[in-house]
């Protein structure tokens, strides 16, 4: 009986077969099996300009894996602040400068499908210091398609004012977060995320202030400290999804619903298009609507001193809305272009901020316009623009 | 020192508090699925998942930075994702 011949055709499906499996073993290693973040360095230049206020600075951020099992990382991140605020226009004081310097270390580690993370956070400003703790869990189940992580932060913060030596108080805050990660379809990630936050202590800016009415007085109006309560208490939940399009781009959803104690209630929504294009670039477009009310205890201008017993007029405590519209660039460097990195990457991203408020008007209108009462000033708004330009190098 | 004992004290109740939870939610959850049901998007279903433009947030150090500036100028906070946790600033 003779030998069985090998067909072309037999060989064919042969080297379809081999092609099938390669491909089922590489799509399983792309799977979502739990990993660490990967090793990367980071180098960000941040600027803020808007409403009188200009900061800007660097961000370092290193981050090493180490036996496959922990990772570790490090952030130097820095403020330099040049403002001319509205308030510090209406105080009658003249643009200040200050600088905020924050170092952050952490570590990952990674047993099984679990991961635990640690870190620690130190900010120092020369009025301001804050200490911040974090511990976190996450543990992937179902196949890898469901991820739920908690978290817990403690931060203390040493309180100071300028203008006085003496003063110092503290402040305290706590953060517990949870949140589940589910794969809907090989297209759909969705996330749910919820953390409560809990302060104590001083909680206000010692430098600001309140305004009343002074009746035949020839100033348009009086000013006194502001007092807000010493604990605050809030919840917030964010719904977060992902979906990959039917060409190779995502789109990303997120709505946040926030409420507290002091009777601010929030809500945010942003919507997110990633397009990558050939030749190593990629798009990235955004729109974010945020609008909340306004705590129980400000107001922009009080009847008269000492009106109630806690006050404020801190515009971010107001009613208002802000609308930010968003354009960003990635181009991924030629692999021959730095050989020392796996891959590198140029990062331009421009925010654009429309801050609009409803009970917080321009002081300075009857400041230096004797015609215009205190309270009949138009309302005020402000744009910012947000940038972030960076360097990400994989190693 | 004191700080840093109560810090611990915090976490010990945190993670009692929310342990407790847990097992609740993973145990209810496991019984009441249908023992036929399995994870429905199989490994090799997962490489538009594993793509990179599938991450929330691809760049922790750029969306640190923002999520900053949102808690800077918004009394709302919490729930910002996992670079979130606050920023220790006034």
């Amino acid at each position: 009986m003779a030998a069985t011949e090998i067909t072309p055709a037999a060989w064919l499906r042969l080297a379809l077969a081999l092609v099938i499996a390669a491909l089922v073993a590489l799509l399983a290693k792309m799977s979502l099996a739990t990993v660490l973040p990967e090793d990367r360095l980071d180098i960000l230049y941040h600027s803020f300009d808007g409403g009188g206020v200009t900061i800007d600075g660097p961000s370092v951020l290193v981050r090493k894996e180490f036996a496959d099992t922990v990772s570790v990382y490090a952030n130097y991140y820095a403020d330099y602040v040049s403002s001319a605020s509205i308030d510090v226009e209406v105080s009658g004081a003249s643009r200040y400068a200050e600088e905020r310097t924050e170092y952050s270390v952490g570590a990952e580690y990674l047993h099984d499908r679990t991961i635990m993370n640690v870190s620690y956070t130190n900010s120092s400003e020369n009025d301001y210091d804050a200490e911040t703790f974090a511990v976190g869990v996450s543990q992937d189940f179902f196949g890898d398609l469901t991820t739920l992580s908690m978290g817990f932060s403690l931060g203390q913060d040493d309180v100071g004012n300028n203008t006085d030596e003496t003063f110092a108080e503290e402040a305290e805050h706590r953060r517990y977060s949870i949140g589940l990660s589910q794969v809907l379809t090989k297209n759909w990630i969705a996330s749910i995320g919820l953390e409560t936050v809990a302060d104590e202590g001083f909680l206000q800016n010692p430098y600001r202030f309140v305004r009343f009415l002074v009746p035949f007085s020839a100033t348009p109006f009086g000013t006194e400290a502001e007092n807000y309560p010493e604990t605050r208490n809030s919840d917030a939940v964010a719904l977060r999804t992902i979906y990959y399009l039917p060409y190779r781009a995502a789109l990303r959803g997120e709505y946040r619903n926030y409420n507290d104690n002091w009777g601010i209630e929030a809500d945010n929504f942003e919507i997110r298009y990633t397009h990558p294009l050939k030749s190593n670039w990629m798009l990235e477009a955004k729109l974010r609507f945020y609008k909340q009310t306004k705590a129980d205890f400000y107001s922009d201008l009080f009847e008269f001193r000492n009106a109630q017993e806690f006050r404020a007029r801190d515009k971010e405590l107001s009613t208002y809305t802000n609308r930010t519209f968003g354009l960003g660039v990635t181009y991924q460097l030629k692999a021959d272009f730095l050989s020392a990195f796996e891959k590198s990457t140029v990062n331009l991203y421009w925010d654009h901020m429309q801050f609009d408020y409803d009970d917080f008007r321009d002081a300075r209108v009857s400041l230096n316009d004797p015609t215009v009462n205190a309270g009949e000033e138009p309302l005020y708004s402000f744009d910012a623009d947000v940038i972030r330009l960076y360097f990400s190098f994989w190693y | 020192m004191n700080r840093y004992k109560r810090a611990l004290n915090c976490i010990f109740k945190y993670i009692f508090k929310y342990s407790a939870a847990l097992c609740l939610i993973l145990l209810g959850g496991c019984s009441s699925l249908p023992s036929g049901i399995e994870p429905w998007v199989k490994p090799y279903e997962r490489q538009h998942l594993a793509d990179p433009i599938m991450s929330f947030e691809r760049d922790a150090v750029a969306t640190r930075y923002i999520n900053h500036v949102y808690e800077a100028r918004e009394a709302a906070r919490g729930a910002e994702g996992s670079a979130g946790g606050g920023c220790g600033c006034n």
